[in-house]
């Protein structure tokens, strides 16, 4: 199987829609320049034409309008945002329009819109160039969200948010693009709404979104050489979430850690230990743990951000202090 | 087009007593005045052509051949509406003669608009695409983002913009300095025309010449239309118990009526009295018969709630 890195998996995905479907296009900042989007998008104007991989003015409510506008129409777009900063820009059009399309009109027209936007985190960018706002779109019905951790699931992902029919962010991670993975060089599509379960435990079920799935991997081997054998879920769909495999592995487990590089009031990991807490509370042997960014801006010096940002460690203190052994 | 005309003001009428009756509850924004600009622009296109709307649309909705039984159904909140009791007067839809939807949030439709000529500028299928939008949604920022994007793609689209001097209870001078939405035209390097909303005539040519250049792959043109919006922001009201509108306004507005004009057109042309007086009568009975319609029709079922939030495979496959 041949290796890819996340943002190689990012650009084949993209390429193989281009090349596979004439209703796709992508617009959005950036596109025809080496700052913005890495290699995620590296030359996608030259092999498929400045037509089709259309670089924008700094306008990201006509832009994100004209792209689920065009999905209205017929076509099957993506847009793209480099900083997840940005789409805030272009809420009316994610939220109130694409969002609210198919049901106020009962499924007579809909948005088969991807709306792709980048978590750019740390850097020293400070608060307007790093969040990540996820959970803020996860709160609205209408929409999808979906957040690969692995290059093989960029791909995947991307392709199954084009072919959904609806409006599906797609949110991906800088501080992901280098990592690599097997990437099968045919166009696959991940399922939208199913978790994957990355290691099989009996201890604790750690449940990770994006980045943090990534650290958790780092995370469930540390804590394996010390003779805890947690559950690693990865949600990789955030709306819908699978709540059939996050219930059968806390009702096997007994145990819960969240893991959300986002931050933690009304975030993802509230939402997940809100419904087990509702549902299966005498599952829980221990009350959860959720390990998020405190509710605070990134802030800029390298001190701070260091003590900002969560990764492994923190992964690893919270599973230790919650698994008695 | 004063047969269109005549539909919307009968139409609107009926609608203005039902709501006052309270046998409508949707909030309903009437066109009541306007009605010239939905009829001329909608007479210059194709049934393959786009139109987008606001709060104000039934008047784009019937001009664009939407289906008026079904838009009262929807207004009743009817399983028989255009979107099936989901929308109100508000939401309207009619994909089979190129109304994607109406929405209310002000200029929300101004970038979709400029996506659905994009998709035909893509798929080379020679559609336009037309945006109505009020005075009040050129002070947005989607406007003037769309505008600039519809230029430098060069996109086949049609602004029109109903400027009748009111956003809601802010008259224009209260809202810019200047009475100066044209030049928005000038500054995104596009055709911008200012003309007297109230002749159907004037609207129909106008929009004529705008598509050509859209089809012609020259691209967008900005139409100003001047008009006034004889009731209030919403409802039946005229709004002067409130002190919105002042009634020497009124009374400038009131003869400049987009229908009578049109029928003393009609009549100079050699039509009949009869012939004019038979389009009302036909109005008011297609009317009369929609307000049996929603009356009678069912509301939604209880399991309609919960759907169409996501569309199914199944419907995606289907289109």
């Amino acid at each position: 199987m041949r290796r890819l890195s996340y943002a190689q998996a990012i650009r084949e995905a993209h390429a193989q829609l281009l090349a596979g479907d004439p209703r796709v296009f992508i617009l959005g900042q950036g596109l025809w320049s080496p700052w913005y989007a890495g290699t995620s998008m590296h030359d996608l104007d030259k092999e498929f034409g400045r037509e089709r991989v259309i670089d924008s003015p700094v306008a990201e409510n006509a832009t994100t309008g004209a792209a689920i506008g065009a999905a209205l129409a017929g076509m099957r777009p993506i847009v793209f945002h480099p900083r997840m900063d940005f789409m805030l820009l272009a809420a009316d059009p994610v939220i109130n329009q694409a969002a609210n399309w198919s049901y106020m009109f009962a499924g007579r027209v809909s948005a088969p819109v991807v709306i792709r936007s980048v978590i750019n985190r740390g850097g020293e960018q400070g608060a307007q160039h790093s969040q990540a706002l996820h959970a803020m779109f996860m709160h609205v019905p209408g929409l999808k969200v979906v957040m690969p951790s692995t290059a093989h699931d960029a791909k995947g992902l991307l392709i199954a948010a084009v072919q959904d029919g609806n409006p599906v962010l797609y949110i991906d991670d800088r501080w992901l693009y280098d990592t690599t993975d097997d990437v099968p060089e045919e166009m696959y599509a991940v399922p939208i709404g199913k978790a994957a379960v990355r290691r099989r435990g009996r201890d604790v079920t750690i449940v990770a979104t994006s980045y943090m799935a990534a650290e958790a991997v780092k995370a469930v081997a540390t804590l394996e050489t010390q003779g805890i054998d947690a559950e690693l879920v990865d949600l990789r769909s955030l709306k819908p979430w699978d709540r059939d495999t996050v219930f059968a592995s806390v009702v096997r487990t007994g145990r819960l850690v969240v893991a959300d590089a986002g931050w933690q009031t009304a975030g993802v990991a509230a939402e997940i230990v809100a419904a087990i807490a509702c549902e299966i509370f005498d599952a829980l042997k221990a009350p959860a743990v959720r390990v998020c960014l405190p509710d605070v801006p990134a802030p800029v010096s390298r001190p701070s951000e260091a003590a900002y940002y969560v990764g492994a460690d923190n992964l690893v203190a919270a599973v230790e202090k919650m698994v008695v052994r | 087009m004063y047969r269109t005309m005549v539909r919307v003001r009968l139409f609107e009428e009926r609608v203005a007593q039902l709501v006052e009756a309270q046998e409508i509850k949707t909030p309903c924004h009437l066109y009541i005045g306007q009605e010239a600009i939905a009829a001329g622009v909608c007479a210059a296109l194709e049934p393959r052509d786009y139109v987008w709307g606001g709060h104000r649309s039934h008047g784009h909705y019937l001009a664009k051949g939407g289906d008026l039984r079904a838009m009262m159904a929807e207004l009743y909140g009817k399983a028989t509406g255009c979107s099936e009791g989901r929308g109100g007067s508000m939401h309207l839809v009619a994909p089979e003669v190129g109304i994607l939807g109406t929405v209310p949030l002000v200029a929300a439709t101004i970038p979709l608009a400029v996506g659905a000529g994009l998709a035909g500028k893509l798929r080379h299928d020679d559609r336009v695409s037309v945006t109505f939008f009020g005075d009040g949604a050129a002070e947005e920022g989607h406007f003037h983002e769309s505008l600039n994007l519809a230029a430098l793609f060069r996109l086949p689209v049609v602004f029109v913009c109903e400027n009748n001097f009111y956003a809601s209870h802010l008259q224009l001078f209260e809202r810019r300095v200047a009475d100066n939405i044209l030049a928005s035209a000038d500054v995104a390097g596009v055709a911008g025309v200012r003309l007297d909303g109230n002749d159907v005539e004037a609207v129909h040519a106008a929009t004529r010449e705008a598509v050509g250049r859209a089809r012609r792959g020259e691209g967008p043109t900005l139409l100003e239309c001047r008009t006034y919006r004889w009731r209030g922001h919403v409802g039946p009201s005229w709004d002067m118990d409130v002190g919105v509108k002042r009634k020497d306004e009124l009374n400038e507005w009131l003869p400049k009526d987009p229908i009578a004009r049109s029928r003393g057109r009609l009549l100079e042309a050699g039509e009949s009295d009869d012939d004019c007086d038979g389009v009302v009568r036909a109005a008011a009975t297609e009317v009369e018969d929609a307000v049996w319609f929603a009356r009678e029709s069912p509301y939604p079922g209880e399991a309609e709630m919960t759907k169409h939030v996501w569309v199914t495979p199944d419907e995606r496959r289907a289109r």
